[in-house]
C-alpha cells in the first residue's frame, strides 16, 4: 500500500491531474466564499448548465476543439445565462431560484440542440464535446494546467485588489452604496470572477459536480471560522486537499471516477466540520443544550417563583 | 397511431403534469429543490436495481421517489441545524447523492445498461417503439399509459388538497392553526413532484424536467395573481410549449426535449417583456415615470423653499437649479418644461417662479407623502 501511493506521487500523469484537481479545489474555494456568503450558492449549478450551448457554439463557429477557444464560448454563454437571471429577478416578482431554475435548464436544452444540431453536420468530429457535461479529470494535460495557473493568478490578484470593496459589499451592500461604491459593478465583477472559476472546473469534474467544488469547501469553511480571510483560506485549503486526495483515490481504486470522488472527500470535510466545528458544530450545541439543561435543573428549583 | 402524434401526446401529458406541482415549487421558492431531486433520483434508481437485478422493475420507480423525498428530508435537516443557508443545503446534499451514484454505476453496473447519458439527456423520440399491448392487441405507447397515469394522480392530489396546499404555501402558520400539519402537506407535494420527475425523466432527461416544472409556472406567475388560474395557464402553456417544441425539433431534426426546452424559453420570454401588468416593458415605463415625477416633486418643493428668500436668485435660476440638484442639463430643462406645461411653475427674468396651481400641487405631493 506504502509503495503503491510513493510510486503513485511520482507518476507524472498522477502529478498533471492531482495539480489540476488542487488548483481547482483553490480557485473555486476562495471564490466559492463569496458566493456562500451572498446566497449565490446555486448560481455555480446554474452557469455551468448554462454554459453548455456556448461549448457546442464555440465549436460550431470556430471549428476548434482548443480548450481555450470552448471555455471561451461556454464564459460567454455563462455570463449571458447570469445577465439573463439578473435582469428577471430585478424586472420581476419572479424570484432568484425560480429565475436560475428557468434559465438553466432553457440553456441546457438549447446545448443539446445544437449538439444535436452538430452531429447532422459532415465531417465534424464533435466527439469530446460531451466531456464539458460530464468532465473528465484524467484527459487533463499540461496546457490545461497552464491555463488554470494563468486564470487563477488573474483571480487571486483581483481578490487581493478588490478585498476591502468585496468584504464590505458582501456583508452590506447597503453600506457599500452609501460609501460611493457601485454595487452594481461590483456585483458584476464578482460575478464575472465566480462564473470565470466555474468554467475553469468544468472540464475536470463537469457540469453537475462543479457546483459542489464552490459550495462545499465554503460551507465547511464557515464553520470553523467567523473572519472572512480565514474562511476563503480555510476553503481554499480544503477545496486543495480534496481535490488531491480524490485524485489520489481514483488512481489507488479500480474503477473510480476522479470527479465523483472529489465530491465525495469534500462531502467528507463539510460533514466532520458541521458535527465537530467547535463552538458552532452540532454535537457542540447538543453538549451545550444538555448543559444548560443540568445547570436549569440545579438552580430552577430554588430561583423559581421566589423571584416575584 | 403516427409516432409522431404519439410524441406530441407524451410531451402534452408530460408538460401538464410537471406543470401542476411546479406551481407550487415556484410559489414555495422551492424551484432549485426540482433540479436537486432530478439528480439523485439516479441513486434511488441505482440501489433499486442492486436489489431487484432487473431494469424494467417497477420498484426502480419506488425507489427513485423515495429518494427524491430522501433527498428533500436531507436538504432540511441539514438547513435546520442553521449553519448554512438553504441554498447552500441544496447544493451539499446532491452533488453527494449524485457522486455516489455514479460510483456505484461505474464500480458495480458497468455491465449493465444503465448509462448516466439516458438518464440525464433522455430521448423522446424512442417513446413510440416500447408498446403497450394488451391481450395480443396494440393500444399505444407504453409511456401514453405511464404518464397518463402521473397526470392522474396529479390532478386528483391537487384538486383533493387544494385548500390544503393553497393554505401551505401562502400562510404556513395559519395552516397549522386550522390543524393540518405543514410538514405533512410539504413532504406530500415533495414527494408528488418526485414521482413526477421520475415519470418524466425517461421521456425528457432530467435537466429538462426542470424546464417542464418551472418554465410555464413562472411564465404563469407574470400573467395572473390567482392560484387556479395560475395552475390553469401553467398547464396551458406547458402543453403549448409541448407542440410547439415538437414541431420545431421536427422541422430541424434536432433534440425534442432539448427543443421544447428552448421554446419554453422563448414563451416566458417574449410573456416577461410584453406582459401587459408586470412586463418588461411596463416595469421600465413605470420606474421611468416615478423617476419623473419624483424629480417634479423634488423640484416644486426646492422653489418653494427658496421662494421669496435671499437667495432665490441663487438658488432657482433656469441655468443654477442643475448645480443644486445634482442634475444634468439636459434632465433639468425637461422637468421645468414639463411643470410649464402642467402651469405649475412659470419663467420670468431667468428665474423660475411657483404658480398658484404649483403651490396647490406641492400641497397635495406633501400630503401623500407625509400624511399617514
Amino acid at each position: 500500500m506504502f509503495n503503491s501511493i510513493i510510486s503513485l506521487f511520482s507518476d507524472y500523469t498522477f502529478q498533471t491531474v492531482a495539480l489540476g484537481s488542487a488548483l481547482l479545489g483553490l480557485i473555486s474555494g476562495v471564490l466559492g466564499s463569496f458566493a456562500v456568503l451572498r446566497r449565490q450558492s446555486l448560481l455555480g449549478d446554474g452557469v455551468s448548465h448554462a454554459a453548455l450551448p456556448g461549448v457546442v457554439m464555440a465549436f460550431v463557429l470556430t471549428g476548434s476543439k482548443n480548450t481555450e477557444v470552448l471555455l471561451l464560448g461556454a464564459l460567454i454563454s455563462g455570463l449571458l445565462a447570469t445577465l439573463f437571471i439578473v435582469s428577471i429577478v430585478r424586472h420581476t416578482r419572479v424570484k432568484f431560484d425560480s429565475a436560475l431554475a428557468l434559465v438553466m435548464s432553457v440553456f441546457f436544452g438549447l446545448g443539446l440542440v445544437l449538439l444535436t444540431y452538430v452531429q447532422k453536420i459532415p465531417n465534424s468530429n464533435q466527439a469530446g464535446l460531451k466531456r464539458f457535461i460530464f468532465g473528465q479529470a484524467s484527459t487533463l494535460l499540461k496546457r490545461d494546467i497552464i491555463l488554470m495557473v494563468i486564470c487563477g493568478l488573474i483571480l487571486f490578484a483581483l481578490v487581493l485588489l478588490f478585498w476591502k470593496e468585496f468584504k464590505l459589499f458582501t456583508f452590506d451592500s447597503d453600506f457599500a452604496q452609501s460609501l460611493g461604491f457601485s454595487p452594481k459593478k461590483l456585483n458584476l465583477l464578482l460575478s464575472f470572477m465566480i462564473v470565470l472559476a466555474i468554467i475553469i472546473g468544468l472540464q475536470t469534474v463537469g457540469v453537475i459536480l462543479m457546483s459542489a467544488m464552490l459550495i462545499t469547501p465554503a460551507v465547511a469553511a464557515r464553520q470553523w471560522t467567523n473572519k472572512l480571510w480565514g474562511m476563503v483560506t480555510l476553503s481554499a485549503l480544503f477545496g486543495a486537499v480534496s481535490g488531491i486526495l480524490g485524485t489520489a483515490a481514483s488512481s489507488l481504486v479500480p474503477k473510480l471516477p476522479t470527479g465523483p470522488a472529489i465530491v465525495v472527500c469534500v462531502s467528507a470535510i463539510v460533514t466532520i466540520s458541521v458535527l465537530f466545528a467547535p463552538g458552532r458544530g452540532v454535537l457542540h450545541r447538543v453538549y451545550q443544550r444538555r448543559k444548560n439543561k443540568v445547570l436549569y435543573k440545579f438552580e430552577g428549583g430554588v430561583s423559581d417563583g421566589t423571584a416575584n | 397511431m403516427a409516432p409522431q402524434i404519439e410524441i406530441q401526446i407524451i410531451a402534452v401529458i408530460v408538460a401538464v403534469a410537471c406543470a401542476l406541482p411546479g406551481t407550487f415549487l415556484v410559489l414555495r421558492k422551492m424551484s432549485m429543490m426540482s433540479d436537486s431531486i432530478t439528480h439523485t433520483i439516479l441513486l434511488g434508481i441505482v440501489l433499486a436495481f442492486f436489489v431487484t437485478h432487473d431494469l424494467s422493475s417497477p420498484l426502480l420507480i419506488m425507489g427513485a421517489a423515495l429518494m427524491g423525498v430522501v433527498t428533500v428530508w436531507l436538504t432540511e435537516l441539514l438547513s435546520r441545524t442553521r449553519l448554512l443557508a438553504e441554498d447552500a443545503a441544496i447544493g451539499v446534499v446532491f452533488p453527494l447523492l449524485f457522486s455516489i451514484a455514479i460510483i456505484l454505476i461505474t464500480r458495480y453496473a458497468g455491465s449493465v445498461h444503465l448509462d448516466t447519458d439516458s438518464v440525464l439527456l433522455g430521448e423522446l423520440a424512442f417513446a413510440p417503439f416500447d408498446r403497450m399491448v394488451i391481450g395480443g392487441v396494440d393500444i399505444g405507447a407504453k409511456a401514453i399509459y405511464t404518464t397518463g397515469i402521473l397526470l392522474l394522480i396529479n390532478l386528483a392530489a391537487i384538486i383533493v388538497f387544494f385548500k390544503e396546499l393553497k393554505i401551505a404555501t401562502f400562510d404556513p402558520m395559519l395552516a397549522a392553526v386550522l390543524g393540518f400539519s405543514p410538514a405533512l402537506v410539504h413532504y406530500g407535494l415533495m414527494a408528488l413532484v418526485s414521482l413526477t420527475t421520475v415519470g418524466a425523466f425517461q421521456a425528457v432527461g432530467s435537466v429538462l424536467v426542470v424546464a417542464f416544472m418551472i418554465g410555464p409556472p413562472v411564465t404563469a406567475y407574470l400573467l395572473t395573481d390567482d392560484l387556479k388560474w395560475m395552475l390553469i395557464l401553467s398547464g396551458i402553456i406547458g402543453a403549448v410549449n409541448g407542440i410547439l417544441g415538437y414541431q420545431a425539433a421536427a422541422l430541424l431534426d434536432v433534440s425534442i426535449a432539448g427543443s421544447m426546452a428552448v421554446v419554453t424559453g422563448l414563451v416566458f420570454f417574449l410573456v416577461f417583456v410584453f406582459a401587459p401588468r408586470r412586463g418588461l416593458i411596463r416595469s421600465l415605463l413605470r420606474r421611468r415615470n416615478q423617476k419623473l415625477e419624483f424629480a417634479k416633486a423634488t423640484l416644486l418643493f426646492h422653489l418653494s423653499n427658496h421662494e421669496n428668500s435671499a437667495e432665490e436668485n441663487a438658488e432657482a435660476g433656469v441655468d443654477t437649479i442643475k448645480t443644486h440638484l445634482h442634475w444634468t442639463g439636459e434632465f433639468t430643462s425637461k422637468i421645468i418644461r414639463s411643470l410649464e406645461r402642467e402651469d405649475c411653475v412659470q419663467l420670468s427674468g431667468g428665474l423660475v417662479k411657483l404658480t398658484p396651481e404649483g403651490r396647490y400641487a406641492i400641497m397635495r405631493n406633501y400630503i401623500t407623502l407625509f400624511s399617514p
